[in-house]
């Protein structure tokens, strides 16, 4: 396996800048939880020039709703949701200050570009492997938008999280080249 | 004339409020063994690790009881109704809808139901998507499935033209997993339903999911040399687990037929991730 780089949030022009697509990365820090209704209801809010209710500058933004800590616990089970659906919102966030967004799946060529222009890193986390994701969570507290239950916006402590770069500064997508790698021509 | 059989719908609602939490954090041994063998034809090294980390999540749900997946999913029912069953004490849809109520409560399991215009959530997980069989006999067999809405997504249906043939169906499923690429958290499983009507064929796809993995279609072999075909041709597309590249992108294809009509030839493709949940009592 590749070298494994740690990094911290919040994230920076010189971390992201020095990520590329494919690196493994174990990350640490603050990060939010937001997905399709709060991420609606951020960029209504952007449009309308009304207060945010978080700040977005160098924010995460993790694309999940965890399931309800059973007692004794302060997390459920948490895992990310597929991204392209937040893909009409991501420009926006990342103009005010987005600089890593945490999902799986393929993005739209807006959102790639969003990511140079912007130097923002979009990491992929393994979905349907939520019990072990609880366990690199550290703290979890609601950050807003707490009247949309399940999607509810948190605010976690990630210690060790394990990802890998989908997409960089430099305009490289891991899905892309993967598939190419390991494709088999079907006429060979 | 057969007498009938009384099922009470407490006992109703309570298999179904076990079936559901427990599906949500049990594997079946099936696709367990399915996903252990998968690590071994797995040529990516970042595929390897997807796969066992999956292997990995699968034991730490089951020893710590928590939801394997964060999606703990859309409450699929399969109801096979014995005709000799006289069902007392309530309504028996109700019963069903209640079940599934106290699963997601009882077993603090996300409640991922809303309104699909607001997307209020309904808070309760409900309503379920209940389908219901008469068949012989004084006893219920219930099959509970979380599923999960970014396979689910990733789902489609077709009305082929029937010259189109074995080789047009085959030609939209394989497009249709390409297409999916990451999305439905592969290795995915390939449940694929041939013939009836455009609803009847997205109902046998998803039953076909339920079949357990590994094995083949018994009752046509068309259809498990197809099957066999598919799943070679799907691994060699290169999207591998979770898109990340690699050889396992799917871990099997299960598909059912039925006769359709003359004009028609439907197809449907129904994507279940790995995280293939389903259990099954019989009261």
């Amino acid at each position: 396996m590749k070298n494994i780089i740690r990094i911290n949030t919040p994230l920076t022009d010189k971390v992201c800048d020095e990520l590329n697509a494919g690196d493994m990365v174990l990350l640490s820090g603050e990060v939010l939880t937001g997905r399709d209704v709060a991420h609606r209801k951020l960029f209504e809010a952007i449009l309308r020039g009304d207060k945010l209710p978080i700040n977005l500058e160098g924010e995460t933004i993790f694309y999940a709703a965890p399931t309800p800590p059973r007692p004794g616990r302060f997390i459920g089970s948490v895992g990310p949701t597929t991204s392209y659906r937040m893909d009409k919102y991501s420009p926006k966030l990342m103009e005010m200050g987005l600089k890593g967004m945490i999902g799986k799946g393929k993005r739209s060529p807006e959102v790639i570009d969003a990511i140079k222009r912007f130097k923002v890193v979009y990491f992929g986390a393994i979905g349907g492997v939520a019990a072990l994701t609880a366990r690199y969570v550290k703290k979890s507290v609601v950050a807003a938008y707490d009247d949309l239950g399940p999607e509810a916006m948190l605010r976690l402590e990630v210690l060790d999280f394990p990802l890998v770069v989908l997409n960089d500064t430099k305009g490289r997508d891991l899905y892309e080249d993967a598939a190419k790698k390991y494709m088999i021509n079907l006429s060979e | 004339m057969k007498a009938v059989r009384e099922i009470s719908c407490e006992t109703i609602i309570e298999t179904i409020r076990k079936l559901f939490m427990e599906a949500n954090i049990d594997l079946g041994e099936d696709v367990l063994s399915v996903l252990g063998e998968s690590v071994k034809s797995e040529d990516s090294e970042l595929g390897q690790y997807v796969l066992e980390r999956i292997v990995e999540n699968a034991r730490i749900a089951k020893e710590e009881s928590v939801p394997l997946c964060q999606d703990t999913g859309l409450a699929v029912v399969f109801i096979e109704l014995g005709q000799d069953v006289h069902v007392i004490g309530g309504n028996f849809c109700d019963a069903v809808h209640e079940g599934v109520r106290k699963a997601y409560s009882d077993g603090f399991l996300r409640k991922s139901v809303c309104d699909p215009l607001s997307r209020e959530n309904t808070g309760d997980n409900t309503p379920a998507i209940v389908h219901i069989e008469v068949v012989e006999g004084d006893r219920i067999k219930i099959t509970a499935m979380p599923k999960g809405g970014g396979s689910e997504n990733m789902s489609s249906c077709a009305m082929l033209v029937p010259s189109a043939g074995l080789e047009g169906i085959k030609k939209y499923i394989i497009e249709s997993v390409e297409k999916a690429g990451p999305n439905p958290c592969p290795p995915t499983i390939i449940g694929v339903g041939i013939g009836g009507s455009i609803e009847q064929s997205s109902i046998l796809a998803k039953k076909a999911l339920l079949r357990p993995l590994g094995e083949k279609n018994r009752s046509d072999s068309r259809l498990s040399k197809l099957e066999e075909e598919i799943l070679e041709e799907v691994n060699r597309l290169g999207i591998g687990p979770q898109g990340y590249g690699g050889r396992i992108t799917s871990l099997a294809v299960h598909i059912e037929m039925m006769p359709c009509h003359i004009a028609s030839l439907p197809v449907a493709v129904n994507l279940q991730c790995h995280v293939a949940r389903h259990k099954e009592a019989i009261i």
